[in-house]
């Protein structure tokens, strides 16, 4: 077996009585890309700060590339190579884009070559006439995309996404799962989002989260073809 | 050649007008005023000094540091006792920036790593602050000394001996040399921390002011950056506190005063939080101010601070920089309006203006 990218051991996170990830095993492979799917609540988003240290988990296991990584903090994560778009966008909101694009492109270069790799996310987001506006003063969407560029100007091998497609019109939406296939690859990510037709777009494994478990995992097609998932998920949006 | 150093000037032509007014301002006072106004002024820059640290603690690392007046008064206790001990005040000078810096990195490192944040910083801060207050105050008595200096309890310690010229006791500077000594400290602490705010270390700084979450998640380790800057933060406290000791020939407990802590805050807020000018000039103001009001009986001095204060909090919560800055805005729109209609009336002639 090839040694996986990110695994977590029957990881769990007990908020009081409420146990919001309950002993979920998952596994990553190298280049991979995953989508992470199921109902408000599900544990989607805890997981997700669980892996990056933002929460410290009751109990389980989370390795990177086999070394474990529980119990670090975010920053010595961060270093190992993990860049996340959390849900709410969490960017620097009284700087300029470009600031905020230098501040993630400095930690993995110097000098010039941190301003190059700044241009370069810029390019490659469409930023680049936003360069001097402050981020607080943009658009939600506009926002997303900035904290994306943060994201990928710090260089990460693994890319977590936090619902990238919320709040974003239909052409945004499009070019944020083209730039995902892009990201794909050269980076492994793991995309946790709700809107359906962005995760037949871009997904092929999904597993599909419901109260704090792993319900099933595998192909996009036979997943979202699976009557349990239907009934924990989109039954529930069809009825909605 | 030349061509490089004036683009080079362009780019900075504030910064280099500032300079020559300070260096204007570091060598024309002493010739043009009076020795008694000099002194008054010595002190102004001083506290210009103090507002400097938190205007730099608060407005740029975001830290809510209520106990500014520690460090200040660690300082100028620390020359104090030293340079009675001593007699020589090359080293004192010295400790009172190292031991302020010492206890601010203690201090910070249990606030830091114990993940206390915002408003709870405020409260310990302010603790420390008046845990210091009372037990210097309860130091009178000859029992309570270091070395051969005593504490000196609510007295405070008179007679400290000045500054003198390194490694030279007998060549204590004059009220110029003084002078020249505190408002040199202020350029130098200014433009310092101007340039410290264009390196890695401050923008990181600016960047966890703005985001601890972000920085964090992109790989630096936050706690750090806000603990070399509180600890930055109580060198220049701690230098100013020195300079004040050294001013009056004497430091008494009322240094570590709640009042003596949020009137720094009164500095910063009325200056302007978030730049470094402000402060300097909120402390100037309000210090002339104050001495003002104190020459009459009409209107209670602190009212009128805690008027002006008001007032500022309500109506200009950017302090008197975000004023200028909307002026200069303002003036630049109008010359551009100006120009506008120059160039509309070279182009019609005719036309009525």
């Amino acid at each position: 077996m090839t040694e996986m990218l990110l695994e977590t051991r029957a990881l769990t996170m007990q908020f009081g009585g409420v146990r919001a990830v309950d002993g979920v095993d998952f596994a990553l492979a190298e280049g991979e890309l995953r989508c992470l799917i199921g109902p408000n609540g599900a544990g989607k988003s805890t997981f997700f700060k669980l892996i990056t240290g933002q929460l410290r988990p009751s109990a389980g296991e989370v390795l990177y590339r086999g070394r474990p990584i529980t119990g670090l903090e975010p920053h010595d994560i961060a270093r190992l190579g993990m860049g996340i778009k959390t849900q709410v966008p969490n960017v620097f909101d009284g700087l300029s884009v470009r600031e905020n694009l230098w501040l993630a492109a400095r930690r993995r270069h110097v000098g010039r070559a941190a301003d190059r790799s700044v241009e370069e996310q810029m390019d490659r987001l469409g930023l680049g006439a936003l360069r001097e506006r402050i981020v607080g003063q943009l658009a939600h969407g506009q926002r997303q995309w900035v904290e994306l560029g943060v994201v990928l100007a710090a260089g990460p091998e693994l890319v977590l996404l936090d619902e990238p497609a919320a709040g974003m019109t239909d052409d945004e939406t499009r070019r944020t799962a083209e730039l995902i296939g892009e990201i794909n690859k050269t980076h492994a990510l793991i995309v946790v989002e709700h809107d359906m037709q962005f995760i037949r777009a871009i997904a092929r494994t999904v597993t599909v989260f419901n109260q704090g478990s792993v319900l099933v995992e595998g192909d996009v097609a036979d997943v979202l073809r699976d009557p349990r998932v239907r009934d924990v998920y989109l039954g529930k949006k069809v009825a909605a | 050649m030349i061509a490089q150093v004036s683009a080079l000037l362009r780019g900075h032509a504030g910064t280099t007008a500032l300079a020559l007014v300070g260096l204007g301002l570091l060598f024309g006072l002493p010739l043009g005023l009076e020795t008694y106004v000099l002194l008054q002024v010595t002190v102004y820059v001083t506290f210009a000094i103090l507002a400097l640290s938190l205007g730099f603690v608060l407005g740029f690392g975001g830290i809510l540091c209520l106990g500014q007046s520690v460090f200040f008064g660690l300082g100028a206790y620390t020359y104090g006792i030293a340079v009675t001990d001593m007699g020589d005040s090359t080293i004192p000078v010295l400790l009172s920036v190292a031991v302020p810096s010492l206890f601010a990195a203690a201090l910070g490192y249990f606030i830091f790593w114990g993940r206390i944040s915002d408003v709870y910083v405020g409260v310990i801060t302010l603790t420390v602050s008046l845990i210091f207050f009372s037990v210097v105050n309860s130091t009178a008595g000859p029992q309570y000394h270091i070395g051969a200096a005593a504490i000196g309890g609510y007295n405070g310690m008179p007679n400290i001996p000045g500054i003198n010229l390194p490694f030279e006791p007998d060549d204590t500077l004059d009220p110029n040399g003084v002078f020249y000594l505190t408002m040199g400290s202020l350029l130098v602490c200014y433009f310092g921390l101007r340039w410290l705010l264009t390196t890695t270390f401050g923008r990181v700084v600016v960047a966890v002011r703005e985001n601890e979450r972000r920085v964090e998640l992109l790989g630096y380790d936050a706690r750090r950056y806000k603990l070399l800057a509180l600890t930055l933060g109580a060198a220049i406290a701690g230098l100013a506190g020195c300079l004040f000791a050294n001013w009056g020939s004497f430091v008494g407990p009322s240094v570590f005063s709640v009042v003596q802590s949020a009137q720094i805050l009164i500095w910063v807020t009325v200056g302007g939080a978030g730049t470094l000018l402000g402060p300097v000039i909120g402390s100037i103001l309000i210090s002339w101010l104050t001495a003002v009001l104190g020459t009459q009986q009409t209107l209670n001095a602190s009212l009128v601070l805690g008027f002006i204060l008001l007032v500022f909090v309500l109506v200009v919560p950017g302090g008197i920089a975000a004023v200028a800055r909307r002026a200069r805005t303002a003036a630049a729109r109008l010359g551009a309006f100006g120009a506008a209609r120059r160039i509309g009336r070279e182009a019609h002639p005719g036309a009525r203006p």
